[in-house]
């Protein structure tokens, strides 16, 4: 047990010694949470504002209880009918301040909005044209043949940091696997360490446990920061009930990632090569298996290669768990799945790992 | 004690194409101070590593402290310590945490490794990373840590490379002191004045044999020159290797 913590200790220094290292496998990866986390807060506004300049007819004589509905969709903000009114309403179109701008000219309603974001000019055309529609059928003075009804349901799972967060973390814990293992082997093996301890009473089982324990230490400590920061109000990360599934999730994931980390070790002769490799594995994994950007709407074949990829499957688990309210039932084949993976690549590994540089 | 401290018989290692290893046999008394001497190249450092358990020969067998060296023994390797030719230190660690790591491999008191960096003199730089010790002191701290756990016998390959004289002078009564107290110590070396004071007996190879063996007195008598440098360059001859 001794020789076990030992080196369990001597590695948690040298890691939390080396600053880059801790930059790279804490720090940098919630820099993108804390950044991404604000940048897609308010995407999902679908009020539209307009300045309305002078009486409208139609926008005027909307029925109190149809205004308060609208309230949710549309902002009214109303100006006295005067030329300059007119052109300040027009700057503030052009500047995106307000989203359009309407006005009544000889009994022509005119709607000037810019195209700069097609979303919301689509959305205000929309709202003002059924405004216009309804108008006109009450002129009628008949009841509507037909009614559409629509309703948008409060899908958490659309809210950003809802997938965010589990993408951002797997790909902290996959850097912290992968950089970790893979430089951990180079360096010892460079510097002959492996040689030392080979020559000193101690089982590999204590050196590889104490590696993996480091490893699993660290990615438990992102899990936490992770969870804690993209749970604050300001981001507001809700987790369901079966969250603390994703701790064994990211267990297996350190595994699965820590074999790639081996292969690369096994490999690479020097610290820049295992540094280079490994950043050609991470960095289009990360990408590839949905960790920055859903996969939705990507082409089928890349959909296909990420499904070779640990990455993906750890995101998707964990994005079920931590968000979509699911249980064993996704954590499980994909922990089976990532074991599965680690095994093998460690298989690989251990053909041709080499005690030392010669 | 009946058997000998090391004993290697018809050790051979070959890499690819070249032959390191060509049917070395010696034997190291215990408490004997003995020196492996060559030119780079000779097969050194692979006998070195055939011996202390590292590789397994292709043919021979090497025994210490009267059991095979190979395949890996953790009884015997609590009872030997192996000091590498670069300084094999854990990234970022202070003198202090090197040497109580390795003491705790061995499961051994925090307070002998504690005594052990003041026997090499380095209880000032205790607190000094490894990447900060000077050549020197990380010579002794190596030192250190390969005798942390009082073993029976010592390597130590190429101590004193790299050093000035005074350090040099220094470790040499370290490696005089090790010897004294029982302990049979084995040096590969560059330098043949190190080697003609302190070892009892030297093995001089090339080409993966051994050459020559004999106290370093009874070699410069024999081949009739003044230094054991002279008898190095006799047998080995003078081109440039590596």
């Amino acid at each position: 047990m001794r020789p076990f913590l030992s080196l369990s200790a001597a590695m948690t220094r040298g890691l939390l010694r080396d600053r880059s290292a801790v930059f790279f496998i804490l720090i940098f990866p919630l820099m993108f949470l804390v950044l991404f986390g604000a940048l897609f807060k308010d995407t999902s506004t679908d009020q539209a504002k307009i300045v309305q300049v002078g009486d409208v007819k139609v926008l005027d004589g909307i029925p109190a209880k149809e205004r308060e509905e609208l309230r949710e969709v549309l902002k009214i903000e109303k100006t006295d009918g005067s030329a300059e009114a007119r052109d300040e309403a027009l700057t503030k179109v052009r500047k995106g301040d307000t989203d359009a701008a309407v006005f009544e000219r000889g009994g022509r309603i005119e709607l000037r909005y810019s195209a700069a974001d097609e979303v919301r000019a689509g959305n205000v055309r929309g709202v003002l044209n059924s405004i216009v529609q309804q108008a006109n059928q009450r002129v009628t003075g008949q009841p509507p043949a037909f009614r559409l009804k629509t309703a948008t349901l409060a899908d958490q799972s659309t809210k950003p940091i809802q997938f965010l967060t589990p993408g951002l973390l797997g790909w902290a814990v996959a850097m912290g696997g992968v950089f970790g293992s893979a430089f951990n082997l180079v360096s010892w093996r460079k510097k002959r360490i492996l040689r030392r301890l080979w020559l000193a009473p101690v089982s590999p089982a204590a050196v590889v446990g104490a590696r993996v324990g480091v490893n699993l230490a660290t990615a438990f400590a992102q899990t936490a920061i992770f969870l804690g920061i993209a749970s604050l109000p300001y981001y507001g990360l809700e987790l369901t009930g079966h969250w603390w599934l994703s701790l064994p999730l990211v267990a297996c994931g350190t595994l699965a990632f820590m074999s790639i980390g081996l292969l690369v070790g096994s490999w690479a002769k020097t610290e820049e090569a295992a540094n280079g490799l490994a950043q050609i594995i991470v960095l289009p994994m990360a990408f590839l298996s949905g960790a920055f950007f859903p996969l939705d709407g990507t082409p089928s074949w890349v959909r296909a290669i990420s499904d070779f990829m640990p990455l993906k499957h750890l995101s998707e688990a964990m994005q079920d768990v931590l968000s979509r309210g699911e249980s064993w039932g996704a954590a499980l084949p994909t922990m089976g799945g990532l074991l599965l993976f680690a095994a093998v690549l460690t298989a690989l590994a251990s053909r041709i790992f080499r005690w030392d540089a010669a | 004690m009946p058997e000998n401290a090391i004993r290697a018989e018809g050790l051979r290692k070959r890499y690819g194409e070249t032959q390191a290893v060509d049917g070395v046999s010696f034997e190291v008394e215990h408490g004997e101070f003995y020196g492996i001497l060559g030119p780079n190249g000779a097969g050194k450092t692979t006998t070195m590593e055939i011996v202390e358990g590292l590789r397994e020969p292709d043919e021979g067998t090497a025994q210490i402290l009267g059991l095979p060296s190979w395949p890996r023994d953790r009884g015997l390797l609590r009872r030997i310590g192996v000091q590498l030719q670069a300084s094999a230190f854990f990234e970022r660690l202070t003198a202090r945490e090197q040497i109580h790591t390795f003491a705790a491999l061995y499961d051994i008191p925090a307070s002998r490794a504690d005594n052990m960096l003041e026997t090499v003199g380095l209880t000032d730089k205790a607190g000094t990373r490894e990447d900060k010790l000077s050549g020197g002191q990380a010579q002794r701290l190596s030192i250190a840590c390969a005798l942390v756990h009082d073993p029976e016998l010592v390597f130590l390959d190429e101590p004193t490379t790299g050093l000035d004289p005074q350090a040099r002078r220094n470790l040499w009564d370290l490696l005089r002191k090790i010897n004294s107290e029982g302990r049979t110590v084995v040096l590969t070396t560059h330098y043949m004045d190190e080697a003609e004071t302190l070892c009892d007996r030297v093995a001089v190879m090339d080409n993966g044999k051994v050459l020559r063996v004999g106290p370093p007195q009874d070699l410069v008598q024999e081949l009739g020159v003044s230094t054991l440098e002279d008898v190095f360059l006799q047998l080995t001859g003078r081109e440039y290797r590596e």
